[in-house]
Formats: structure tokens, sequence, C-alpha cells
């Protein structure tokens, strides 16, 4: 098992590496001349110049990389064009926002998703696997920023429960926090619930067609002791690994969601930094986005290999 | 007795016949089609005309949908919005899968290092999320509808090449392909002859679901800015001026974003159904 996950954690180092090129062509492909913004209004020419070369902007775009790639290994991703502080400190205080609302997001939809996709497989073509699967279309197909607004619409607007924006951290007062995160946390999990149903659904109508099911079912057993210790034990191992998978797609959500809710997290300060023009930023929030991913899949594959157990043994 | 030879075409459009919500699924996009196609034809109003004594009306007969912010009827600001969805929608798939499935079955039927490059850079796109890398993309491009559909192609070209891939390793280990090996075809004919025309049928899967999943990233970039710009009518665009009128103009809102949900979600059944009807394991 280990010279498995030996191997697929080399396996990311390199989609790591290609990453990091991606992250810093892009950057070189944005337009406008770091040195000229970063100059303010005078754009004094010997100021200009003086920039280009502490930026090492006038060395070939290899010695670039390779300065710039130092940099982001010891923590260092520049500074904004913007307010000229440096993007670490930027990345670290609006992230742990993005996780708070991830992980609500994602409790919510393992609760939702999980159970739904169970009672949509035990009870195949009945009323409930209709309903199930409307659902989880629905949950597809709803753009996540509209979901927002209609929630804010009437949960907040006309029922007063909740704020409809801002964020207070947990922090400072966990109650308020609750009450700022929820909405936002299940417009933002409402997708991967309706993909976690999906793929629950399908693996438990493969896992109750099985002999030992079968077995368990003639054994005597109760029906819910069949499903839920038989067959979901087997039908959650690809679940857990497709739910890990979908961690990423978090990052994607929080953009829109935290736009419509106004929290001041990851997704917001890239939108900020786009209309903003402040490119470093954005190539900061990317690079950090992407190699989470990839260390979310990552863990997601090594958690695929932990909970298998013909995997674990091989 | 005699029995008749059904094209294998005939046969999954029986299955996807019969699939309800396939159907309906199809029918909803079709109207949307023509909505889109005849949308001078079917709008009762200039979706640009403003008019100061109609801001914000609720929706009556006159504005089945009612007015917006300026005046301009939103029934009508739907039916163009339309056109800017669907061909956003179809015009960035097709970006996606002109770059991506020549280059996945060029991965697929080389392999080995080609392969493993490719592999490579599928991976490393797929590492920055959809919208990250598309919203990313809109704003080096510069923010237009034009900008906002090739945005959104590149960034689903990874999902492309590995469909292709995988089917590409699936049909290139069959018989016939060895026989049209073995006849001295070169692989350039022969992927293009044999191989493609049998890895369609995910890539029809594909592209169905893509669009649908083009359709809400070309809303989430109007939605930002990043798209449609003012005061051409998009569905995201007018979502974006109607969170300022929630309170007093919720119609605002609801009907651009039922029109995405309700495009979104025929694309997606139709994507199910010939997902069941083409796949040979449901067989």
């Amino acid at each position: 098992m280990f010279a498995t996950i030996a191997r697929r954690a080399a396996q990311a180092l390199p989609t790591l590496l290609l990453v990091s090129v991606l992250v810093f062509l892009l950057q070189q492909a944005m337009p406008g001349d770091p040195a000229s913004i970063l100059a303010g209004e005078d754009q004094n020419p010997i100021l200009i110049a003086q920039i280009r070369h502490e930026l090492l902007l006038d060395r070939s775009l290899p010695v670039q990389y390779f300065h710039w790639l130092g940099g982001v290994l010891h923590g260092d991703f520049g500074i904004s064009w913007r307010n000229r502080s440096p993007i670490a400190g930027l990345i670290l205080t609006k992230l742990p926002v993005t996780l708070q609302l991830g992980s609500m997001a994602f409790i919510i939809a393992v609760l939702v998703g999980i159970p739904s996709g169970i009672v949509a497989a035990v009870g195949r073509n009945t009323w409930w696997d209709h309903l199930a699967n409307a659902i989880g279309l629905a949950g597809l197909s709803t753009p996540n920023f509209w979901l927002g607004i209609m929630l804010i619409l009437l949960v907040s607007v006309h029922l007063g429960w909740l704020p409809p924006s801002g964020y207070v951290s947990l922090a400072e007062d966990w109650r308020q926090s609750l009450a700022t995160t929820i909405m936002p946390a299940f417009v933002l999990g409402n997708a991967i619930a309706a993909v976690l149903m999906r793929h629950t659904r399908s693996a438990m109508l493969t896992a109750l067609d099985q002999d030992y099911v079968r077995t368990a079912r003639a054994k005597g057993l109760s029906e819910w002791r069949v499903v839920l210790r038989h067959a979901l034990r087997n039908a959650l191992i690809p679940v857990v690994t497709l739910g890990a998978l979908e961690l990423g797609t978090l990052f994607a959500g929080a953009v829109l969601t935290e736009q419509v809710f106004t929290i001041p997290g990851f997704g917001k300060l890239v939108v900020d930094a786009v209309f903003n023009r402040d490119y470093p930023v954005v190539q900061g929030v990317v690079l950090v986005t992407a190699t989470l991913t990839i260390l979310l899949n990552l863990a997601a594959d090594l958690l695929y290999v932990a909970i298998n157990p013909r995997l674990r043994n091989g | 007795m005699s029995e008749r030879v059904q094209s294998p075409l005939y046969l999954a459009w029986r299955r996807f016949r019969g699939r309800p919500s396939a159907v309906v699924g199809l029918a909803i996009v079709l109207i949307f089609i023509a909505i889109a196609l005849a949308a001078p034809l079917l709008a009762p109003a200039d979706p640009l005309k403003t008019s100061w004594i109609l801001v914000r009306k609720a929706p009556a007969l006159a504005h089945w949908m009612g007015t917006d912010e300026n005046g301009r009827d939103v029934f009508s600001r739907v039916i163009w919005g339309a056109r800017a969805s669907l061909a956003a929608g179809v015009i960035s798939v097709a970006i996606a899968a002109s770059l991506g499935v020549p280059l996945g079955v060029l991965a697929g039927f080389a392999g080995g290092k080609v392969d493993a490059i490719l592999s490579r850079l599928v991976d490393t796109m797929l590492a920055v999320p959809q919208l990250v890398m598309a919203i990313t993309l809109a704003a080096m491009l510069g923010p237009s509808l034009q900008n906002a559909m090739i945005a959104i192609g590149i960034a689903a070209t990874p999902a492309f090449m590995r469909v292709s891939r995988g089917a590409t390793i699936d049909v290139a280990s069959l018989e016939y392909i060895e026989a049209a090996r073995a006849l001295g075809n070169p692989p350039w004919r022969v992927a293009l002859r044999h191989v493609l025309p049998n890895i369609t049928p995910p890539l029809l899967v594909q592209a169905t679901l893509a669009i649908a999943g083009a359709i809400i990233a070309e809303a989430a970039l109007s939605f930002l800015g990043l798209g449609q710009q003012p005061p051409a009518p998009s569905w995201g665009s007018m979502l974006n001026a109607a969170q300022r009128f929630l309170e007093q103009a919720p119609w605002l809102a609801i009907f651009p974003g039922a029109a995405i949900f309700l495009c979104v979600s025929a694309f997606n059944l139709v994507g199910d159904g010939l997902r069941d009807a083409l796949d040979p394991r449901g067989r």
C-alpha cells in the first residue's frame, strides 16, 4: 500500500510543476506592463527601469520563472499591484473564510446527497426514486448564483430569518458566523449534493444486485440491516472517492456564492482582483486553488486505496 | 421467419424515445432553439428600448414579465437572452471539441510519450477549476460575449481530450482497427476514417452535457460582468442588475434565472437520455 501511496504522490509532482508553469505564463499573457503599473501615475522612466530591474523583468523568461517559483516555494507570492501588500498575507486572510464555507457546504451535501441516493436506490422506480432524481436534476441545473438570489429574496427579504449578506468569523461570534454562512453553504453544497445523490444511487443499485446482498437477505436479516450494513458499506467506496473529487469544485462555486452573499473569501478576492487588474493576486489565487485541487485529488486517490480492501492488500 | 436488420442509430433513437424525460428535454431544447432563432418575431418589444415612465413595472398584461430598472420589457429581453446563452453554449462547446477531440484521439492512438505528455497537460488544466480558468482567461482577453465563449471553450477543452482519449483507447484495440492498420492505411487515415466515427457516441453525450455547463458558465461570466456587456440582453447580466432591486422588483431576478434553469435542465435531460441510449453497457 505504501508503494502505491508513494507512486501516486510522485505522479502529482510533475502536474504541480506544470501548473506553476501554466500560471506563470498566464501572468505573462495578461495585458499591461507590471513596471509601469507599479510606477504609479508619474510614469518616471528611471523609476520604471529601476522596477523592471528589481523584478527581473529585464531578464529572460526562464530566469523570471525560476525566480518567481523560488519565491513561491518560500511563501512569497509577490505584492498586490493595488494596495502594495504581500499576496501571501491576503491569501492567508481570505482562505479560512472559504474553507469554513466549503466545509459547511460539503457537510450539507453529504447529509442530503447520500441518504437521498440510498432512498432512491432502495425504492427504485417508486415515487421516492422519481422525486430524488428530479431534485438531483434540479440541483445540477440550478446556477448557484440564482439559487443564492432566490434564497435571499425568500429567507432574508420576505421572512427576515437570516442576514442577506456579510460575514462574521467563528472566533468573533459563532452564532452570528453560522447565521451568515448557513445560506451560502447550502447554495454551495446544492450541486455537490446532487452529484453525490446520483453516485450513491448508482452504486447502491449495483450493490443491491450482488450475491452477498441476496445471501444476507436469505439469512433472514432485516431489510434496513441488509441495506445499511451490507450494501451501503461496499457502495460507499466509489462514492467517497468521487465525493472527495468534488471538493475541488467547491472553489469554483465559492467564486459566485461569495459574490452574491458579499463574503470576503477566496472567491471574492479573485473576482475583485480581476476587476482591479491586480494580476499577481489572480496568479496567486489560481496557483493556490490548483495546488489545493491536486492535493485533494491525491487525497481522494489515497482514500480509495485505503478503504478498498482489494487495493489495500494488493 | 425473417428478421429485419436495424441500424445502431435507429436502435439508439428507439431507446431514447423510450425515455419520456429525455423526449421532454429534447422538446424544450427545440423550443429554446426556435425562440433564439425567431427572437425578432417573438419579442413583443425592442429589448434595448428604455422608457422612464415604465421603470420597474410589475408583471401585467402589457408586460408579461414586467419591466426592468430602465423601463425595458423583461419578456423581450429574456427571449433575446436565449440567443446569447445558446450561442455561447454551442460555440464554446464547438471550440472545446475542435481543440480537445483531435488531441485526445492523438493521445489515445499514438500512446507512449505523446500520450504521457498530453495526459499531463490535461491533468494540469483540470487542476484549475473550470470557472476559475474561464474567469482568468476572460479577464486576460477582455470582457465581451465573444471572449467569454473563447474562455469557456478553452476551459472545457481538457474534458473533451479526456473523453476522446479514453474512447480512442477502447476502439483502437478492436480487430477492425488492427485490420485497417494491417491493410497499410496510414495512422491519420485510420484515426479519421475508422476511429473518429466510432467514438462519436460518448462525444455526443459529452457535448450535450457540456452545452448545459457552458450555458451556466456564460451566465456566470455575464453575472460577474465578464461576458455579455450591457445594454445587450443576456440572462446572466440581467441577474446581475436584478440583485440591486430584489426588494422592489423581484421579477427581475425570477424570470432570467428560471430561463437558465429550464434550458440547462433540458440539455441535462437530453444528455442523460443520450447516455442511456448510446452506452453499450446499458444495452
